[in-house]
């Protein structure tokens, strides 16, 4: 079974910029953080940060990486692990882009 | 494409800080060979006198172990010795003593040889039991002689030989410490500095003689050195002789290929010698005539020879000032520059003999030039910050002598109080409060990954990395725990961040003198590392550019704090806060039903009077937000930015009975001609209608305050992380001239500070004369600078009103996948 959702047009995110989609009902949704780096790789990443739960999707995109606006750690977005020194790591989820449409696996 | 070979004579810490540095900027450019004539990896050799003392052990003190090669690919020959360059086959010889030779071809060769300790020639100098004290064997040698013998004797009373005495009695031993000049450590302190210091050795249990010339060295009935005879005839017991008396650059094997040497292997500011193939970085390098001594300055030769191996060709070496510090804990010595004065100086002591204390600073045309220190030396980093920066010291030379907490009025300050507050703290003392990190987490990672500076230890604790103001403490445990190799910080001509060698400075003048209108234009000519920079150079660039170049060059939104691309304030929990504009601290009972009836529909949970005379909504939701401004009605007021902040304002001749002018609406006019202003940091004002200044004129970056016959203007004020007093800048008559002098003062401040300085701090670093001059004195500059300001604010829009017309709306609005799509 497929289970790649349709999300969003990867116009819709600025370069090094991010959007959030909340998953499932309001209230109790699940945010999940959808990066469109420099290079127009897309990554999407649990909106929480490792350290307190930062939401990362606000943070400064550089590179393969967000720095999280709360503080500073670094989080690569392909892994979703923080940057040493700092430890961690933010669940990931499977993205691919297909005719500018980005979609989002979610088992 | 082959790789180039680059071959590296000499394991020491010069040697391999250079190929650390080649491997940030190029990994793969070259294959490295590196040959040692130790049998170890690379450690810090500065750190042998606390093994000696018996406070670390050789574990604790390795910098790169025989691992840190592996995975860099390095080739490492240890315990073979460079004999022969042949630079015409482009290649060297190594001898591992049993006759063994190997061969390596380079590209490029770097000369890392260090130094080798001066032996007197004296009869006696080949007798066991005399050594230097120069690396592991030596320090080996001594803790074995400890052990077994009583009389040790140390010849020359320098820093190593001092530090040899301490460990040796730590040892056990009953140490002598014989000297040729009249007080001890004669290059670093002057006599009545040095006089302090021998006593309080002397109250650890050293012996001094001084002004003794040793004659020759006698053996015992056992063949090893049994005594030291002086040419006055007198002898004296030694079992152990550590020959401390100097250094001399290592260049035999320089000079034995034919490279041009003097004073140690002559280089060029490129740290090439006069083969532009072969380079050499430490002990062994003269550069303009000078061969350095300590650590600090070959890292910073290593940085600039790795950036020309690099074939970067960005960067020249200068020359250093070096301070240094001795390594007997307990005891305090700081000296740097130039302290023995001369035409031209004068000096400022303070010699306090009964509480232990003497400074003296040596000052040249309001210049600090040179300061020893002893007893306390807490403000060591701050007196060669002030030397190497070549900052003008007239305004604060008469509390100079008392140190920066002092000199600089801070108060509640956790980072500069105290003197060696630093040495004496535990373990589990707090240092940073922002991350939580005491002071034992730091030392334990100095130690353990060999660091140096202040900006190594931000990355591998946190801690001086959030508000900066725990840094002079760290700068302080820094330097109890490696001493003078610590390098102090210094923002004038260190890199903005990991992406760039250039500093604030040269990149202000570059965006400048370029013409730079874009965030990837400046990358491309700057040769940024980084294809698209970081979180830290990114708003600095940003900024850079579009105050350089107002109305020309691009804002870049995705460069800038979340605050500042949201236009809120973000809070803990991922939600915001809004603090609509008030000009002057005023308003209306209109706009106060409107906040009413926002927090109600909004349910904005807390409603705060904030410092800065204005109204916090806090708690709203990111989607929220342009409905908030919409129904507010009001303009930003900009609190989440690096920008005008608030103009606060008192009551004033409008209604006081104090007031002597209309302070409500100067701070109105104020507020308004500066609506919008970005800056290096943010910016805040207050007008008050008399000195009794109710609006606390005197801790703002413009002060204003009415008197009878006018206006009197202060600058530089700070309220924040350390509290400082304004500075006195002019005064006025008119509320024209408040308008036009605030402006000016506020866009040199734009077009001169580096990002996140606080007007204060660039005014430190510049200087409150040099401001003055251009601003007070200069009506003509004056006048250019208020209109640059108002040319950069023209046509400025209310960003909350642009975005509640659909500005930048996928800011703030979240995608939303029904609940029957996900079950994630
Ligand atoms: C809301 C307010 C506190 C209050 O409830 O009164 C406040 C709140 C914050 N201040 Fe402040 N400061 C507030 C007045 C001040 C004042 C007093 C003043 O402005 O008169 C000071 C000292 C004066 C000064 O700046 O010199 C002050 C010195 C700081 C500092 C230290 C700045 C420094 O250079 O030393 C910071 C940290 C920074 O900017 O890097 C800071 C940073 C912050 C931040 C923005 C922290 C952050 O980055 O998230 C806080 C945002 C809270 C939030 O989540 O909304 N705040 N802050 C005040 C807003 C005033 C306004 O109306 O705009
Ligand atoms: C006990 C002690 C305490 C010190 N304390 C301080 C201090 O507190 N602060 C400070 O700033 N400085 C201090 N120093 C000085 C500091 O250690 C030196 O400035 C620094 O180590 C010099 O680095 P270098 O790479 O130039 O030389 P070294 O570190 O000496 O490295 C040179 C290496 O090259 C090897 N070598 C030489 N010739 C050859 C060859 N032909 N083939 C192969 N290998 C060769 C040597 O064996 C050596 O390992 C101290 C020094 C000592 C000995
Ligand atoms: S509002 Fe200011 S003082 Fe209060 S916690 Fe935040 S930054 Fe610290
Ligand atoms: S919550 Fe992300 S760095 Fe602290």
């Amino acid at each position: 079974m497929s289970d790649w959702i349709e999300i969003l047009k990867l116009d819709h995110i600025p370069r090094q910029g991010a959007r959030v989609v909340e998953l499932g009902p309001a209230g109790e949704a699940t945010r999940v953080a959808i990066f469109r780096t420099a290079t127009d790789q897309v990554y999407a990443v649990k909106d929480h940060c490792p350290h307190r739960g930062g939401p990362l999707s606000q943070g400064i995109v550089h590179g393969g990486q967000v720095t999280c606006p709360m503080h500073n750690w670094k989080i690569d977005l392909a892994s979703g692990a923080a940057v040493l020194p700092d430890k961690g790591c933010a669940r990931t989820y499977d993205s691919k882009v297909e005719d500018g449409q980005i979609f989002l696996r979610l088992a | 494409m082959m790789k180039r070979k680059l071959v590296v004579v000499g394991n020491g810490m010069a040697g391999i800080r250079a190929v650390e540095e080649l491997l940030k900027l190029a990994p793969e450019l070259y294959d490295i060979t590196v040959f040692g004539a130790e049998p170890h990896g690379n450690y810090n050799r500065i750190l042998l006198s606390p093994v000696l003392a018996g406070e670390m052990t050789l574990a604790d003190i390795v910098l790169n172990d025989l691992g840190w090669y592996q995975d860099n690919g390095i080739t490492l020959h240890v315990g073979k010795k460079v004999t022969k360059i042949d630079r015409v086959k482009r290649k060297v010889i190594a001898d591992d003593g049993k006759g063994n030779l190997t061969e390596a071809a380079y590209d490029r060769l770097l000369l890392a040889t260090g130094s080798t300790p001066f032996i007197l020639p004296v009869a006696g100098n080949d007798l066991p039991g005399v050594i230097a004290y120069r690396d592991i064997a030596d320090t080996e040698a001594m803790i074995a002689a400890a052990a077994n013998h009583k009389h040790a004797v140390v010849i020359g009373a320098g820093l190593l030989g001092l530090e040899a005495a301490n460990g040796l009695r730590l040892r056990g031993m009953d140490v002598t410490v014989v000297h040729v000049m009249d007080w001890i450590m004669e290059r670093q302190l002057d006599q009545a500095g040095a006089d302090m210091l021998q006593a309080s050795l002397e109250s650890k249990g050293l012996k001094f003689l001084l002004g003794k010339h040793t004659e020759m060295l006698k053996a015992s009935p056992e063949g090893r050195v049994g005594a030291v005879r002086f040419k006055d005839g007198s002898e004296i017991p030694a079992d152990l002789v550590v020959m401390a008396a100097g250094i001399r650059p290592n260049t035999a094997l320089a000079e034995s290929a034919g490279l041009h040497c003097h004073r140690g292997i002559v280089v060029s500011d490129t740290l090439q010698t006069f083969d532009p193939k072969i380079y050499a970085v430490g002990e062994c390098a003269a550069h303009r005539g000078i061969a350095y001594g300590l650590v600090a300055p070959l890292f910073e030769q290593a940085k600039v020879c790795a950036n020309h191996l690099a074939q970067h060709g960005i960067g020249r070496y200068q020359g250093s000032v070096t301070s240094t510090k001795l390594k007997v804990t307990g005891v305090d010595v700081f000296s740097a520059g130039n302290f023995s004065g001369g035409d031209g100086t004068e000096d400022i002591v303070l010699h306090d003999k009964s509480g232990g204390v003497y400074k003296r600073l040596v000052i040249e045309k309001d210049k600090l030039i040179g300061a020893v220190l002893y007893g306390d030396t807490a403000d060591g980093g701050w007196y060669f910050q002030l030397l190497k920066e070549g900052r003008d010291i007239g305004a604060v030379r008469d509390r100079l002598m008392f140190g920066d907490a002092f000199a600089n009025n801070h108060v509640g300050d956790a980072g500069h109080a105290g003197g060696s507050k630093a040495a004496a703290m535990a373990d589990e003392a707090e240092v940073c409060g922002c991350n939580g990190v005491c002071k034992g987490t730091i030392v334990k990672a100095i130690r353990e990954h060999g660091l140096f500076s202040l900006e190594d230890v931000r990355k591998h604790t946190k801690a001086s990395s959030s508000c900066g103001s725990c840094t002079g403490l760290v700068e302080q445990i820094l330097a109890s725990t490696i001493g003078g190799a610590y390098q102090a910080a210094d923002r004038s001509t260190k890199p903005m961040c990991g992406c760039t060698d250039f500093n604030h400075g040269e990149v202000r003048q570059a965006i400048r003198s370029m013409k730079l209108l874009s965030m990837d234009a400046a990358f491309k000519a700057l040769d940024w590392r980084t294809p698209d920079g970081c979180a830290s150079c990114r708003p600095a660039l940003n900024y850079y550019l579009i105050s350089t170049w107002p109305h020309e060059a691009q804002d870049d939104p995705q460069s800038r704090f979340i605050n500042e691309r949201a236009h809120a304030n973000i809070q803990k929990d991922g939600t915001y806060s809004a603090v609509p504009r008030m000009w002057g601290g005023l308003t209306t009972p209109d706009e106060l039903r409107r906040i009413a009836d926002v927090a109600e529909k909004y349910q904005v949970p807390t409603l705060k009077v904030t410092g800065g005379q204005r109204i916090d909504l806090l708690g709203i939701k990111k989607e929220d937000l342009p409905g908030v401004w919409k129904d507010l009605g009001m303009p930003s007021g900009h609190a989440y930015g690096k920008s005008i902040r608030t103009v606060k304002t008192c009551v004033g001749a409008e209604h006081c009975r104090f007031g002597t002018q209309r302070s409500m609406s100067m701070g109105v006019e104020l507020e308004k001609m500066l609506f919008g202003m970005w800056s290096p940091h943010k910016v805040k004002l207050a007008v008050s209608g008399c000195p009794r200044n109710c609006a606390e004129a005197g801790i703002k970056d413009v002060g204003v305050i009415g008197v009878d016959s006018g206006w009197e203007l202060y600058v530089a004020g700070n309220g924040g992380i350390k509290t400082e007093v304004a500075e006195f800048f002019c005064k006025v008559a008119t509320r024209e001239e408040v308008l036009e002098y605030s402006a000016a003062f506020l866009q040199l401040y734009r077009e001169e500070a580096w990002y996140l300085e606080r007007t204060v701090h660039w005014v430190q670093r510049v200087g409150l004369d040099s401001i003055k001059q251009r601003v007070v004195d200069d009506a003509e500059q004056r006048k250019a600078l208020h209109q640059r300001l108002l040319y950069a604010l023209q046509g400025i829009v209310d960003p909350w009103l642009e975005r509640t017309e659909g500005v930048e709306a996928h800011e703030f609005q979240p995608v939303r996948v029904p609940a029957d799509a996900a079950h994630a």
